[in-house]
């Protein structure tokens, strides 16, 4: 208010039909700054893009279409050979099995703030929970490395041992620690808030008369939830997952930390090493040549690809079932 | 009401006295079978121990009341156990951190560089990459802020047909770049193409393409909650609109945007994978960020993690504390900030 009162005293009292000029003038230019920020960041966006698919090419045209079916890293070599097929098979798998981990858990802690609990207590539940984001991924590297692959090991034993006969759990070697479930593990606890923090959003859009309804009726807690809040928020949760899957799919320190790296498909989840496309990067970078930094960068961009494919999934579902989700819309 | 009348409405319910009783009786259980049968291990304990009082708590709900209320019970264990998992995890990340970083927080880690140091030392500090970071995250800052706030404007504002279709698209597909890939652009566009070479400018580019979307977004969302009725009282005195925006709207809106800056901020001070990229890590103090590699604490940790040896991963826990320290005081400060918004509250 005193902004303007301010402005008002400053030699604003004539009629505004004089000072029209002025302020037309101070209106365009300040419109054209604001267009050209935007489209000047639009058009710098698009030329990043297009000289890292330029960068991208070198490596790309030397391996052709092995790109897609190599499974080993050896750009720097006489003989190059490299291609992203063990890398996308590792990022895909863990981003999987991470989010299986986390979705049941960051959707019933959510379900238990807005719907269960008292409100100061989901209050803080959700502040708490929202901390968990704010973790940087090396911290999330660094602990997964040092406290949970030591922790993990006798559970994961107890896995091969006992549930070795379903494939991806076999694990003839009988080491275990640094696997693609531990790397998970890790994954799955930073995409959890993501994941938490959209769901509750979601949930506390479902009107009230819904739940009300649904109690009126004597329908017990969980049933409203299951009959009115659940089918409400069934687009609003997919947007939720992918969000977390986009976030699972990049994260590339912590990964790089946790997994021991090697470089073969491995479906074993249990069998210590694996690689995924993100952490390779991080691992290769250093001592990348000329073409290993081209092949980086082509892997890079297939990365990209695949997220961008996932969101742009992601939005066509939301949208298809016809509600925004937080976030995404 | 008489209990008898309450009874009938709701049914018999499984009081809280009794609901504890029999959950510690599960308990008991499950601890003489610890005590007498080869079962051993805390973790096992933990999950039998569980499984017994949760088992015990629904058999007694199944004795008094249906099938329905049993199941409503059984979800409610389950959603507490899910909160109880998340924080947990928690507990453990920043506890386990907290006790590491501080056993091997030392006098030189505030005041020294690794200039020199082998990862067998034990002296050698984090300044050079603290420095580094500050120098990052104060251009990334200097460079997001006001164009994230100018392309807000223009959305909320001026923003009409493809033009600004094309820029909410970008937006959008800019929140969902992994930050490695950003540091990638920031390589093949800066380093390589452009001939700049690593420096602190290149990774506070690589960060700035992951606050932009982060400011954006929240600036757009404070800009539409201001009220209509304050802009109209501006036009109403003769004040053209860039004014109005300027002096009204942004002023009325500066705590929700202060609050997203600051977790941008926070977001981009942990990114290690796009400064592996850009600022590329170096030992010693280098204060220029214009020319050549710098270091910054989230690639002091990396580096200092993947190390062999136990004096190199004590640097790294000393480097993580600080920063897990950093980025909660700029989280929780946000919410401060958040709190005495108008708009929102």
């Amino acid at each position: 208010m005193q902004t303007i009162e301010k402005s008002t005293a400053g030699g604003r009292s004539e009629p505004p039909a004089d000072r029209p000029p002025a302020g037309q003038r101070g209106d365009r230019i300040f419109a054209g700054l604001t267009t050209g920020v935007s489209v000047a960041i639009l058009a710098l966006l698009v030329v990043m893009m297009l000289f890292l698919f330029g960068k991208a090419w070198p490596a790309l045209h030397k391996a052709g279409l092995a790109f897609f079916t190599e499974r080993q890293w050896f750009p720097d070599a006489p003989k190059p050979r490299f291609g992203v097929e063990a890398l996308v098979w590792g990022t895909v798998v863990s981003s999987v099995l991470a989010l299986l981990i986390a979705v049941p858990v960051a959707v019933a802690s959510a379900l238990y703030v807005t719907e269960y609990a008292r409100p100061v207590v989901g209050r803080w539940v959700g502040y708490l929970v929202d901390v968990l984001a704010a973790v940087p991924s090396v911290v999330y590297g660094l602990w997964g490395l040092y406290f949970l692959v030591p922790r993990m090991v006798g559970f994961q034993r107890w896995l091969g041992q006992h549930l070795g006969f379903i494939p991806i759990f076999h694990n003839p070697e009988n080491l275990y620690g640094r696997s693609i479930l531990a790397a998970s593990v890790v994954l799955a606890l930073m995409v959890l808030p993501i994941v938490a923090a959209v769901s509750r959003e979601v949930f506390r859009q479902v009107p009230r008369e819904m739940r009300e309804a649904a109690l009126a009726l004597g329908a017990t807690r969980w049933e409203t939830v299951r009959m009115s809040v659940l089918p409400q928020s069934r687009s609003g949760i997919i947007g939720a997952v992918i969000l977390g899957l986009g976030r699972a799919l990049g994260e590339t320190i912590a990964v790089a930390l946790v997994l021991a790296v090697t470089f073969d498909v491995n479906i074993r989840i249990l069998r210590p090493g694996g690689n995924t496309v993100a952490a390779n990067i991080a691992t290769k970078f250093g001592e990348a040549g000329v073409v290993g930094r081209s092949a980086l960068i082509a892997s890079g961009l297939v990365l990209f690809l695949i997220t961008l494919l996932a969101t742009a999934g992601a939005r066509s579902v939301v949208r298809r079932t016809g509600r925004a989700a937080t976030g995404l819309a | 009401m008489s209990v008898d009348q309450a009874v009938l409405l709701q049914g018999r319910r499984l009081d809280r006295p009794r609901a504890i009783g029999t959950s510690a009786a599960g308990l008991a259980v499950a601890l003489v079978l610890f005590a007498v049968t080869p079962l051993q291990g805390r973790a096992d304990f933990v999950v039998v121990g569980y499984l017994f009082a949760v088992g015990a708590y629904l058999l007694a709900a199944a004795r008094t009341e249906g099938r329905r209320s049993v199941v409503d019970r059984l979800v409610g264990v389950l959603m507490v156990t899910a909160v109880a998992v998340c924080l947990m995890g928690l507990g453990a990340v920043l506890v386990y951190t907290a006790a590491r970083g501080v056993k091997a927080m030392s006098g030189d880690f505030f005041t020294h560089s690794m200039a020199g140091v082998g990862p067998r030392d034990t002296n050698g500090g984090a300044y050079h990459s603290i420095l580094g970071t500050l120098e990052q995250v104060l251009l990334a800052t200097l460079i997001s802020v006001p164009t994230g706030l100018l392309v807000a404007v223009y959305l909320t504002e001026y923003g009409r047909g493809w033009i600004a279709a094309a820029v909410r698209a970008l937006i959008d597909m800019m929140v969902g770049i992994p930050s490695i890939v950003a540091g990638l652009f920031v390589f093949a566009f800066w380093v390589l193409a452009l001939h700049q070479g690593f420096s602190g400018l290149a990774a506070a580019i690589a960060l700035s393409i992951i606050m932009l979307p982060i400011i954006v977004r929240s600036a757009e969302e404070m800009i539409k909650l201001v009220p209509a009725n304050l802009r109209e009282a501006s036009y109403a005195l003769g004040i053209p609109r860039w004014r109005t925006v300027l002096r009204v709207v942004l002023p009325t809106a500066s705590a929700g945007i202060t609050t997203g800056v600051m977790l941008a901020i926070a977001r981009v001070t942990g990114e290690t994978a796009p400064l592996l990229l850009t600022a590329f890590g170096f030992d010693s103090i280098h204060r220029d960020p214009f020319h050549g590699p710098q270091s910054s604490l989230p690639l002091f940790v990396f580096s200092q993690a993947g190390s062999a040896f136990t004096t190199a991963v004590n640097r790294a826990w000393a480097g993580a504390l600080t920063l897990i320290v950093v980025v909660l005081l700029l989280t929780v400060a946000a919410r401060l900030v958040t709190r005495r918004n108008r708009l929102v509250a």
